[in-house]
């Protein structure tokens, strides 16, 4: 398969002035993101993950041009997001989409299915009539909602969760969106129903051909639907790279506090993860003259020099990238350690 | 067979629902009936003069007659029409002002909003019935239809207020984002996904206006600043007062207008509370949950009382 790269995000760094809008308050700015950057590849999903308030949402809004970026851009097949006007942002309306998180208000409560899907195939596809009526049932269908003519009458308040969250990605085929950018979409909905959606997801990507950023808290779900991982800490890219190897074998303190927390069976090494109770845990907030690692104040293997820089990428297997002093070791132990028959997984 | 149908109308369906709705709907139309349709219920016209002073209600003159002769009931059927009138103007004026007002602050924001906030703030602290006193005192005996004006141009703040907050709440909510990227204009946005969340509102705020516009009219011209010579309910009350009627023991005189703004009101009122329990699920599945609990209550005490035979 040829890696067609159709999203593209380069140096992102977005800054929210949050007081100083007035004159008696003193400026103060918080920088949500900082130098993000990563390809988004034609029928992958690149999963994000990262606590709360790390800047995922943002990510999404910048995508959708609800927030200019401070610097960097972004490119869909090459151009640049923001300078879209006219025809080519009506194109960029249609093939780039966004899930959000809440299901309960990302439809109109006073509107129904049908109206929710009617909309995007006038606007887009120009249907009228009975042709309308077959393409919105066929989107319904295509997601789960049987029958159509039963469920497409229906308002969003009397749908459940899960199949208010099937409803929007109805409409987003309908729209035609080839980018999906899907902010938490299965976290407000119930265990249980959770995977029916990532099927869907699922079944879209595989046979359909959609490109997914898929936001989300849940290392699982993230390994169990996406191609590659990106580990945020507030606003930084601290590891990234592929899916299976980033969450079996993590390097970054970081990810290891993360997946630690996540239970899962097949996990063996990372049970014993010292956690420092020294330090806050609040998350400090990011101002543009921050400087070192964000995660310092909460790292159990920091040192002084952390509060220098942030360090640079280093590549410690082939598609798994660190940000972390310690990475370097680590690549070098590692390869000496894979030499010996049993590999030992390094700690810190 | 189409009795059945009927049965199974939508409308109906609503109005066994929603019983405050009904009781509201039916005092209204009977108000509606009785003034608009006037002269069906009345042999005389609004200006009639008999040559009976003051009589008691009776066959002829049903709710009696005033001081100079005129028909307590024709007038009363008369003078409601006016109030209706007076009120639906204020009403429309007052809504589309506080419509205008309150969503363009509230779904723009910024300097815009500032600016707007600051009116709305401002003609908010302006005490409304001395106002309206004043420039009444001013032009001297005011027709009903100007009062309207009035009262419609000085009580848009409080429904602006409403609705820009309304407006803010709802700018917010996903669905609008989810219209841009879909790549609704803003001002379909606008009209086909913020107003349509805001039609209870308004047309609660529409009712209120019409209510308080009734009232502020009838007070005003009971206490003098209204045109004496058209018949309203308002300069009813005036003449009837002036003409000393209840110290006569004519109770008669006020009877008529009394009734009528006291149904007039309640039916608007009771009409208020359904649009608000219509907007806010929550208020109606309260009373349907007591009357559960009620028939519960029953229920146990009945089989308790089974029991114990
Ligand atoms: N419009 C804004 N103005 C000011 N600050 C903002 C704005 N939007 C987001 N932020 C801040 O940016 C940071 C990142 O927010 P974001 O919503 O992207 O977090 P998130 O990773 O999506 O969190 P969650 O998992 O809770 O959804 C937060 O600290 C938030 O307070
Ligand atoms: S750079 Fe330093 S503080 Fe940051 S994660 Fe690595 S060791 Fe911890
Ligand atoms: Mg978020």
């Amino acid at each position: 398969m040829d890696r067609q790269i159709v999203f593209s995000i380069k140096n992102v760094t977005m800054d929210f002035q949050i007081s100083g809008k007035t004159f008696f308050s003193k400026k103060r700015t918080l920088r949500a993101l900082n130098n993000v950057s990563f390809d988004l590849y034609k029928g992958e999903s690149l999963a994000v993950v990262g606590e709360s308030g790390c800047g995922k949402s943002t990510l999404c809004r910048i995508a959708m041009r609800f927030y200019t970026p401070s610097r960097g851009e972004m490119t869909y097949n090459g151009e640049n997001v923001h300078k879209f006007k006219g025809n080519p942002l009506r194109n960029y309306r249609q093939k780039v989409q966004m899930i959000f998180q809440d299901p309960f208000s990302s439809l109109n409560p006073l509107h129904s299915i049908y109206y929710h899907l009617k909309r995007p195939l006038q606007l887009y596809h120009g249907y009228k009539g009975i042709e309308l009526k077959a393409k919105m049932n066929e989107a319904l269908e295509m997601v789960g909602l049987v029958p159509p003519e039963e469920q497409g009458i229906k308002n969003p308040h009397q749908l459940s969760g899960g199949q208010k969250q099937r409803a929007f990605l109805a409409r987003i085929l309908a729209i035609g969106a080839d980018v999906i950018f899907a902010d938490e979409p299965t976290s407000m909905l119930d265990v249980s129903i959770r995977l029916g959606v990532l099927n869907l997801m699922n079944k879209l990507k595989r046979e359909m051909g959609k490109s997914f950023l898929y936001i989300t808290h849940d290392i699982a779900t993230a390994r169990y639907f996406s191609d590659r991982i990106i580990v945020l800490y507030s606003g930084h890219m601290v590891e990234w790279g592929d899916v299976d190897k980033v969450v079996k074998h993590p390097v970054h303190p970081y990810t290891k506090l993360l997946i630690s927390a996540a239970p899962d069976p097949e996990r063996e090494t990372l049970a014993k993860l010292e956690v420092r109770d020294d330090v806050e845990k609040e998350v400090t907030m990011w101002t543009p003259e921050s400087r070192g690692c964000p995660f310092r104040n909460r790292c159990p293997v920091a040192e002084s020099r952390c509060a220098d820089d942030f360090p640079e990428a280093v590549e410690v297997k082939p598609d798994q990238f660190v940000r972390c002093i310690h990475a370097k070791e680590w690549k070098t132990e590692n390869s000496a350690a894979s030499e010996k028959p049993e590999r030992n997984q390094p700690v810190g | 067979m189409t009795l059945k149908k009927l049965d199974n109308h939508p409308l109906f369906k609503f109005l066994r629902d929603n019983p405050k709705a009904t009781v509201g709907f039916i005092l209204i139309f009977t108000i509606m009936l009785l003034t608009l349709g006037a002269p069906m219920f009345t042999r005389f016209e609004a200006g009639f003069r008999s040559d009976q002073y003051r009589v008691a209600p009776n066959s002829v003159f049903i709710l009696g007659t005033t001081q100079l002769g005129r028909d307590v009931w024709a007038q009363t059927l008369y003078g409601g029409r006016t109030s209706l009138l007076v009120g639906i103007l204020a009403g429309v004026i007052a809504v589309t002002l506080s419509t205008v007002i309150g969503i363009t602050a509230g779904y723009f924001g910024g300097i815009v909003d500032g600016i707007i906030t600051m009116v709305i703030n401002i003609a908010m602290v302006i005490p409304q019935i001395p106002l309206l006193l004043i420039i009444a005192a001013l032009m001297g005996g005011v027709s009903p239809m100007l009062i309207g004006v009035l009262i419609g141009f000085t009580s848009w703040a409080w429904g602006a207020r409403v609705l820009r907050s309304q407006t803010m709440s709802i700018r917010n909510r996903e669905f609008i984002y989810s219209a841009e990227t879909l790549g609704e204009t803003k001002l379909r946005r606008l009209f086909a996904e913020v107003m349509p969340n805001m039609l209870s509102m308004m047309s609660s705020a529409f009712v209120g206006t019409i209510i308080y516009a009734i009232m502020a009219q009838a007070t005003l011209e009971y206490i003098g600043f209204g045109d004496p010579l058209s018949v309203t309910w308002g300069t009813m009350l005036y003449n009837a007062q002036n003409t000393a009627a209840l110290q006569t023991g004519a109770w008669w005189e006020l009877l008529g207008p009394c009734l009528g703004l006291i149904v007039l009101g309640s039916g608007l009122t009771l009409i208020n509370f359904s649009i608000d329990e219509l907007s806010n699920p929550k208020l109606k599945a309260q009373r349907i949950m007591a009357g559960y609990y009620k028939a519960k209550k029953a229920e146990i005490t009945y089989t308790k009382a089974g029991e114990t035979e």
